[in-house]
């Protein structure tokens, strides 16, 4: 198939582009690394009228330290950024370890980590890290920029709070701190898949005990989705196995995955205490 | 390279080495030239409205708006094409009562699957075609769908097609009579049900039609990603009332084909029509969506199965129940009988036992037709046959290559034939058997195997025997009225230069036909491999033959080749024994040069002979005939196809936990007789297995209850990829066939024969310790935790 025609526009400036899409009514739609939103324009499910293309907005760009001690991601960092950028490495681990999972080399090269997270696909890495994270997600919009913890941006199957014409600008990181944590893996039919299950673990262990569990799984539900009572349940322990066991136990009520066509929900609940009674095992006997 | 040394066997002999592709350079290149490169002037598209139905009635359609949309040409409607294009019909006399609807390019009334082609559009470019396509209305009326085969054969069942008598296609049995009896008098029966997934083919390169009607001479010229020109030549003169000579099918490079394109496709069917309708070259390449709704799929059986051993694990019978359930028609004009017809005649071939009862039924439903695909019904009646004979080991306690070492045929029992009527000239099961266990170090793994389980490792080994059938002499086909050729034609000829030029009918998809029809021309006529151009895949400069399908290119296109070359050499011969006042016998051919055969001593250069004949035939004595060039067919003769051999295995690790399965390594050994090229025997082996494994693994066109494929683009559709694949080791035992000079049989279809029943067995051998097991392929993780009762 091919693309229905459309329009295309390529702003220098934030206001530019916020500037374009008001003035399209409504038919016009970002463009990033478009590893998305090409083959969807290519099978005709989206036919936007004009394409204003952000990829080159230096403001959407950088990776670099806040004043606090955080990290700022430009929305533009590329997955393959992701996977090398020591900055990522050190305060985001989550990030360079999911990012290997995420597709293929020539998807990671093209494909932006604020294209991945507006999109919000819950089978996607990247939207469930930034919960595990504790992100910020910072936004443009006529109003002026706001900002939107990771915890409240996700709504529903592809929908965030962003509004229409909303341009996703940057990540915020809390820095990580000594003791932090971090594993994440997957359960995919083939390399690059989306998964049958994923999940990362970001714990803040300094003294041996776990201070604080955040863990997100993606591909369970609508949206990528913290696991409080697991969390919660690990809060306290000092990893053992009882205390992994009652994390896994604790799924049950943090996940309801749906049956669908291929994978019934029980069996992708199976999965995921399987899959977090691995991590954590691996963090636990990790040195 | 176990054969006797034969007239094949001379030094420096082409055939038998692993020599690359001459083409593989261009293609790497990017110089290869596909039907989606080609541009002709004035060149229009074609696209295609789809029924989004699985089973309705056209009540009306109203094309007006598209006919007014930018760069739209054409809006053509089944009763359009139906004026210029005869019906066809997908049966063979020899399936008796096999019964199948008339088809036309586009339907003139009901659709019987989603996706089918219903309207055309043709217009300047392919997204100005789409466009148009969305202003066109179709009103359908809803008709009762059938999507499940026990439905489809209940009497009150609703018809797949409109006006059935019933569901039922075509019904075969076989029995040899005395079944009942052994299985009453037998120590041990095991039975099992089992399911094959659906799966489709996914070639590189998507079907491709680029068709251009000359109607100022009556002319058709079809550009065509197919592996059957003269097959397509011979419908589209027939369908379309054009004279034959006026047809002329060009395959240019093909990225695949697998069987998926020798079939009779509406949307290229339509394409000829619509040429004919605009006077116009039309071009149609099928996007991945569309090659999920409308090439062929393949297996979809359900197969009820049951064999008796006696106490000392000999087989003595097996009977089998295979119902397989087609598209909504026959698929033409190899009919969708074939793979059910040799799923029930290929169970049980390894083995010695007699007594064989079986039952096959063809079902209509509405769903995307099925038909021919790599290695049709081999690996069914393969993975039946196989986990029968594991599930009888373990019910006696023996070991799987014990059971297999006491009732496979004997290497010295041949020929012998099978209880089924398969004729068998020479195989090798024994040997095999012996060989894949050394290479796989079988004892060792089993070692190993236990040793691991004490830890909580669940590793499985399985193995498969199995026959193909390769070399197809016209019982395959032609005895069952289809104008499909078994012979294949070769013209080879010495330019002026000296050089070699072979013309031949069997075709290039990417497996190297080109270069073992080189390989075999060059070693017959004693010239370098480099000065041999291989023409194939067009149906004006080749003749006629039947081209590529079933395993025929190097045992038949091979034999057709040695045999032209063979004659050739004796007219160059024969010319040089002129020019040079010598006895033609005292001459050879070696290396470009005529020589003196007793000392090798340098005579005359093939190209000073050809210089001779083509610009000096003065100089020659007046009674001189050069006949450079030779025109040769050869048709098998003999034995009605020539059975190949060998023997599959497969190491798996099961995760019990989350039902992933981890293939660690592969092995085949295979008996494909005379080997021409080791490398690409090896790669056909390898590529048939990749395809087996994801049967076993990966591969299926998931259908809904309603009939709604809900799996068709590659997102959702997996296709086994390199992660994911072994190590395959392949091991090679000759045993050339008889019937020909070359003694080649076929191989490309060896692989995927075997190895998801390897795979298959593998898997149930790591599920043991838990008392489980699996009879439904493909084997996904959900279906394998759902046996081990996980969730």
């Amino acid at each position: 198939m091919k693309a229905q025609a459309f329009s295309y526009v390529r702003p220098a400036t934030i206001a530019q582009a916020l500037d374009a899409f008001a003035g399209a009514d409504g038919a016009a739609t970002y463009i990033a690394g478009g590893q998305s939103l090409v083959p969807a324009m290519a099978l005709r499910l989206q036919a936007p009228e004009l394409l204003i293309d952000i990829a080159h907005l230096a403001e959407l760009r950088g990776i670099a330290l806040d004043e606090d001690g955080g990290l700022r991601l430009g929305a533009l960092t590329r997955h393959a950024e992701a996977h090398d950028d020591p900055l990522i490495a050190a305060h985001a681990p989550l990030l360079a370890l999911a990012a290997p999972f995420v597709a293929h080399p020539a998807i990671r090269n093209r494909g932006t980590l604020g294209g991945s997270v507006a999109l919000a696909d819950p089978a996607s890495e990247f939207p469930a890290m930034m919960l595990a994270l504790g992100a910020t997600i910072e936004v443009a919009g006529p109003e002026g920029t706001r900002r939107i913890a990771a915890e409240d941006f996700f709504q529903d199957l592809y929908q965030t709070t962003m509004e229409p014409g909303e341009l996703l600008v940057a990540f915020h990181i809390p820095a990580a701190r000594p003791g932090d944590r971090c594993v994440f893996d997957e359960l995919a039919r083939r390399r690059g898949d989306y998964a049958l299950v994923g999940c990362g673990v970001k714990l803040a262990m300094p003294a041996g005990t776990v201070d604080e569990a955040r863990i997100a799984f993606l591909a369970v539900g609508p949206i990528p989705t913290r696991a409080r009572n697991a969390e919660d349940a690990l809060a306290g322990t000092r990893l053992d196995a009882e205390g992994i066991r009652a994390a896994q136990a604790a799924l049950g009520a943090d996940l309801d995955p749906q049956d669908d066509d291929q994978v019934p929900g029980a069996m992708r609940l199976h999965l995921a205490r399987v899959l977090l009674g691995r991590l954590l095992g691996r963090l636990a006997s990790a040195p | 390279m176990n054969a006797p040394l034969g007239a094949l066997d001379r030094p420096n002999s082409y055939i038998g080495r692993s020599v690359s592709r001459p083409n593989a350079k261009r293609l790497l290149a990017g110089r290869g030239r596909y039907v989606t490169d080609l541009a002709l002037p004035r060149m229009l598209h074609a696209a295609f409205l789809r029924s989004p139905y699985v089973h309705a009635r056209i009540v009306s359609i109203d094309t007006e708006a598209a006919r007014a949309m930018p760069g739209v040409r054409l809006v053509a409607t089944g009763a359009d094409l139906a004026a210029l294009c005869t019906p066809w019909t997908g049966t063979l006399d020899h399936f008796k009562g096999m019964k199948s609807a008339p088809q036309h390019p586009l339907p003139l009334d009901e659709v019987t699957w989603s996706g089918q082609a219903v309207v055309a559009v043709v217009a300047e470019s392919r997204a100005e075609a789409e466009d148009a396509l969305g202003a066109i209305e179709i009103a359908f009326e809803d008709l009762p769908a059938v999507a499940d085969l026990d439905a489809a054969l209940r009497p009150d069942a609703d018809r797949a097609a409109n006006g059935a008598e019933d569901n039922l296609c075509f019904r075969a049995r076989l029995d040899t009579g005395d079944v009942e009896d052994r299985f009453a008098a037998a120590a041990h029966v095991v039975e099992e049900e089992f399911r094959f997934g659906r799966h489709t083919a996914v070639t590189l390169e998507p079907r491709a039609i680029l068709a251009d009607w000359d109607a100022s001479e009556g002319k058709l010229t079809v550009h065509h990603a197919t592996q059957t020109p003269y097959q397509f030549q011979d419908l589209y003169s027939r369908h379309y009332g054009i004279p034959e000579a006026n047809v002329r099918v060009i395959a240019p490079d093909i990225g695949g084909s697998f069987g998926m394109k020798l079939h009779v496709y509406h949307e290229d069917m339509a394409v000829i029509g619509l040429s004919m309708l605009c006077a116009r070259p039309v071009k149609f390449v099928a996007d991945r969506l569309e090659s999920f709704v409308s090439d062929i799929h393949a297996r979809d059986h359900r197969v009820r199965a049951r064999m008796a051993v006696d106490a000392s694990g000999e087989i003595l019978a097996m009977d089998v129940d295979d119902a397989t359930a087609i598209g909504a028609f026959s698929t033409y004009p190899r009919t969708s009988a074939v793979e059910g017809n040799q799923v029930i005649r290929l169970m049980g071939a390894p083995y010695r036992f007699r007594s064989y009862r079986a039952e096959l039924s063809v079902v209509f439903q509405n769903k995307v037709q099925t038909s021919q695909y790599r290695a049709v019904g081999h690996p069914i009646a393969c993975a039946v046959t196989e986990r029968l004979v594991d599930m009888a080991a373990e019910r006696l306690g023996l070991d799987p290559a014990e059971i297999r070492a006491r009732n496979l045929i004997p290497d010295d029992a041949y020929p012998c034939d099978s209880p089924t009527g398969y004729k068998f000239e020479a195989l090798s099961h024994q040997e095999s058997l012996a060989r894949l266990k050394a290479l796989m170090d079988y004892d060792g793994l089993r070692a190993e195997q236990a040793t691991l389980r004490a830890r909580g490792v669940h590793r499985g080994i399985g193995i498969a025997s199995f026959v193909e059938i390769s070399n197809p002499s016209p019982a395959f086909y032609g005895i069952g009225g289809a104008r499909i050729s078994a012979q294949d034609g070769a013209v080879v000829s010495v330019t002026p230069s000296g050089e070699v030029r072979c013309a031949i009918s069997v075709t290039e998809q990417g497996q190297g036909t080109e270069t073992i029809v080189g390989q075999i021309v060059a070693d017959q006529l004693g010239v370098p491999r480099e000065r041999v151009r291989v023409t194939t895949g067009d149906t004006e400069t080749t003749p006629h033959g039947g081209a590529t399908w079933a395993c025929r290119g190097a045992g038949i296109g091979g034999e057709t080749a040695l045999q032209a070359a063979r004659r050739l050499r004796s007219n160059i011969l024969s010319l040089a024994g002129t020019i040079l006042q010598a006895k033609p016998a005292d001459l050879d051919l070696r290396d470009g040069i005529v020589v003196e055969a007793s000392s090798g001593s340098e005579r005359i250069a093939l190209s000073e002979l050809a210089r001779i004949a083509y610009f000096r035939s003065d100089t020659l004595p007046p009674d001189t005939s050069a006949q450079l060039t030779v025109a040769h067919h050869y048709a098998p003769q003999g034995y009605p196809f020539a059975f190949t051999n060998g023997i599959q295995g497969c190491h798996v690790e099961l995760d019990a936990e989350t039902g992933f399965v981890t293939i660690l390594k592969h092995w085949v050994v295979e008996d494909c007789g005379r080997i021409i090229n080791p490398l690409l025997v090896d790669e056909q082996i390898r590529g048939g297995v990749v395809q087996g494994l994801g049967a076993a693994f990966f591969e299926e066109c998931r259908y809904d209850e309603d009939g709604q494929l809900t799996n068709g683009s590659l997102a959702d559709y997996l296709v086994p990829m390199a992660c994911e694949m072994p190590d395959i080791v392949v091991g090679h035992i000759e045993t050339p066939t008889a019937d020909t000079v070359l003694g080649a049989k076929g191989c490309g279809e060896a692989g995927t024969a075997a190895s998801s029943a390897a795979a298959l067995n593998a898997v149930n051998d790591a599920m043991r310790p838990f008392g489980a097991s699996i009879a439904q392929l493909p084997m996904t993780p959900t279906r394998i935790l759902a046996a081990l009762g996980q969730f």
